[in-house]
């Protein structure tokens, strides 16, 4: 069992262990605060200081290759753990520290839409969820409360009903935004300005977006909300308690299947046990199905909660393209967010296409200097010597354009397993990733980049640079604990329990049963909320 | 204060290795009377790459030094009068011999030449970080939605919607 491998245990004993501190581990404790219930969560990384956030300092596009890398293999904090991703042709993206992904995320705020809960219905191909749309509006509806969600009421994407409301003005268009909506305009083809996670104007404590342009490695501002400083505050004012530096290795269990709490890794590397009556998994889908995997025992041989033999199985990606624009006309460069306007015109499956399901369009809106030089001494477009200066001054400011989001769909060989080498700094087996892009999304991310290049020649573009699949294009970690009805095609029920243990809740992406073609930061949050209502819901007969 | 004695006071490389660093950055980026920029061997320049890259330079040594072998050969065969034209092609020698040092070098000398303050100012940018003071983004002409509103609804129903 694994108890038997504690070294060291304490007699501490919480009601509600919350594993993992990003999107959904705040948004279940702060959810589950109102019980008064004693709730700890444990997280491997730090608070982040926001007066440390590159944009703070002259270097700071150097800065977000390195430390603020989206990479944990490049940035390689004390706080992470290595990845193989060697054999995958999109490798991982993440952060780990309070606000997990969010401190690094774009902002990009989209709800999925009725038909993504529906796909094997509509469409013939993977599986529909458990819940739907009008299941999850609500806690949409709340977690845009607490998040402070800019946008513009009445996108044509989504039904009228029940309502997609906007707490704030919509970002800028800025130049660049006028130049991407004008070429989608000649196309004839849907726009909105985004949904995003960045304030408008003040907003329950935070200030405005001031076009810091450096969303994507921590925004100083804090107009952008990470779960830092939206979720967690509040969640610890009601009385969660939030640990740092306490890296979990294991799930314990005892012998009538229940977990029984947590092995962790305190900050000097002692090994600890804590003792919980529930334990909520919120680490991510590659954080949860390693630490479900490692958590092996006589009765769980194969690891936690995998009786289907799914837990791991069915990784998402979304795979990226991305197209930009080089114009003659100065566009936003550096300023403002990235973050400005989506088209979901090819969201859906079409019968002239050679894919099922689609993509979204989402603005970049441009990008810095050291970015702009980079890219062009990458492609040949800026060379060495002395024409450097005229080919930089020709690409400085001038580019704008987008990425292609694309619906992954569910393959039981994308797979998140335990490499039989890789270690953490504590010795915890690293996950390996192992992931095929499809033919579906080969064809897809085809698509996509021949219709932006449309949009942005339309638009005025005289160069169009792509990049396609985008390898650095990891952010979204989905399906690797998928939740359904049925014990052997789910990991976790229809509200987030375990099917094999019954005080094992799972709420952050590993849950989802498709990808949809839309970042999944908001629905995370939603489900993490719906989840963790269902529990309160049924506190008096939980474990049945 | 010129390069040499920053890098020689405070630097591994040696003075031979300092030089054949400077050769390959004047190349990469030069100077330009036109665009009133310095070149990326600009001593201020590369203190700032040798700080950022001091955990590469084990990396790139070696390459320097081959750079400075292959010169003295190519010197000693064609003589004093094709020096100069000699190092040129030394330097495309080096980008094609050590592919991967020169784009980490790339990559360093990119992150140092376009945040000096010379730069910069040549780029109409202020010589600042982005925090606190920020930048202005136009607000933009949302008349350009009157279309993709006039459109109408484009989602696709379900049973429930």
């Amino acid at each position: 069992m694994v108890e038997s491998r504690v070294d060291k245990q304490a007699d501490e004993q919480v009601d509600v262990l919350i594993i993992g501190a990003g999107a959904s581990g705040a948004a279940a404790a702060w959810n589950l605060a109102e019980t008064k219930m004693r709730i700890v969560c444990l997280e491997q990384g730090e608070w982040m200081n926001p007066s440390d956030y590159p944009s703070t300092t002259r270097d700071f596009e150097a800065r977000s290759f390195g430390e603020f890398s989206i990479s944990p293999n490049n940035r390689g904090r004390i706080t992470d753990y290595p990845i193989n991703d060697d054999h995958s042709p999109i490798k991982i993206a993440n952060f780990n520290g309070v606000g997990g992904g969010t401190i690094l995320y774009a902002g990009h705020y989209p709800r999925f839409h009725p038909s993504d809960f529906r796909v094997r219905s509509l469409d013939g191909v993977a599986d529909d969820w458990p819940i739907d749309y009008e299941t999850l509006a609500p806690f949409y509806d709340q977690d845009d409360q607490i998040t402070g969600v800019s946008g513009l009421v009445g996108d044509p994407a989504y039904p009228a009903h029940p309502p997609k409301n906007s707490l704030m003005p919509p970002l800028p268009l800025g130049r660049a935004g006028e130049t991407v909506a004008r070429g989608f305009n000649a196309r004839g083809w849907h726009w909105w300005p985004s949904d995003s996670a960045i304030a408008t104007q003040p907003y329950e404590g935070r200030d405005r977006c001031i076009n810091l342009g450096a969303c994507l490695s921590g925004c100083a501002q804090g107009a952008k909300a990470s779960t830092d400083i939206t979720y967690w505050p509040a969640a610890i004012r009601a009385g969660v308690e939030l640990r740092t530096r306490c890296r979990v290795s294991a799930v314990t269990v005892d012998d009538n299947d229940r977990a029984t709490g947590a092995i962790y890794f305190d900050a000097d590397g002692v090994r600890q046990h804590i003792r919980a009556e529930v334990v909520v998994l919120a680490m991510n889908g590659v954080g949860t199905p390693r630490i479900l995997l490692n958590s092996t025992s006589q009765r769980f041989p194969n690891g936690l909660a995998n009786s289907s033999g799914l837990v791991g199985r069915n990784l998402m990606f979304h795979p990226y393209a991305s197209i930009s624009g080089v114009f003659e006309e100065a566009q936003d460069g550096y300023r403002g967010p990235i973050d400005c306007l989506w088209s979901q015109e090819f969201y859906e499956t079409r019968d002239e296409h050679d894919f099922l399901r689609g993509y979204t369009f989402e603005m970049t809106r441009g990008r810095g200097a050291v970015m702009t030089a980079l890219g062009g001494m990458a492609s040949g477009r800026i060379p060495w010597g002395a024409a450097h200066h005229d080919a930089y001054r020709a690409l400085h400011n001038r580019i704008t354009g987008m990425v292609a989001i694309c619906e992954d769909l569910p393959e039981a060989h994308n797979t998140v397993t335990l490499d039989p080498h890789l270690k953490d700094s504590d010795g915890v087996p690293s996950p390996r990733i192992d992931y095929t892009l499809s033919e579906n999304s080969r064809n897809m991310l085809d698509h996509a980049v021949a219709r932006a290049t449309d949009v942005l020649r339309a638009a005025g573009a005289v160069d169009v640079l792509s990049e396609s699949p985008l390898a650095v294009g990891g952010w979204h970690l989905m399906g690797t604990a998928r939740m359904g009805t049925d014990p052997e095609t789910s990991v976790v029920n229809e509200w987030g329990r375990s099917h094999d243990v019954k005080n094992l809740f799972i709420v952050d992406g590993s849950v989802f049963v498709t990808s949809a073609g839309v970042n999944p930061t908001r629905t995370i949050s939603a489900l993490a909320l719906y989840i963790t209502d269902s529990m309160k819901q049924r506190l008096a007969n939980l474990f049945d | 204060m010129n390069s040499e004695n920053i890098i020689s006071s405070d630097g591994p490389l040696s003075a031979v290795q300092q030089r054949m660093l400077r050769r390959v950055l004047q190349a990469m980026i030069p100077p330009s009377e036109v665009h009133q920029v310095p070149g990326a061997d600009d001593p201020t320049i590369v203190a700032a790459i040798l700080m950022a890259g001091a955990q590469q330079l084990p990396l790139l040594t070696p390459a320097l030094d081959a750079l400075h072998t292959y010169i003295e050969t190519s010197n000693d065969s064609a003589g004093q009068d094709r020096a100069a034209e000699s190092q040129d092609l030394a330097v495309e020698w080096f980008r094609e011999q050590h592919p991967e040092i020169a784009g980490l070098l790339m990559a360093l000398t990119i992150q140092c030449y376009y945040r000096d303050d010379r730069v910069m100012a040549s780029l109409d940018m202020e010589p600042r970080p982005p925090f606190p003071q920020g930048y202005e983004v136009s607000d933009g002409d949302w008349s350009l939605l009157d279309p993709v509103r006039a459109r109408g609804p484009i989602y696709r129903p379900t049973n429930n919607s």
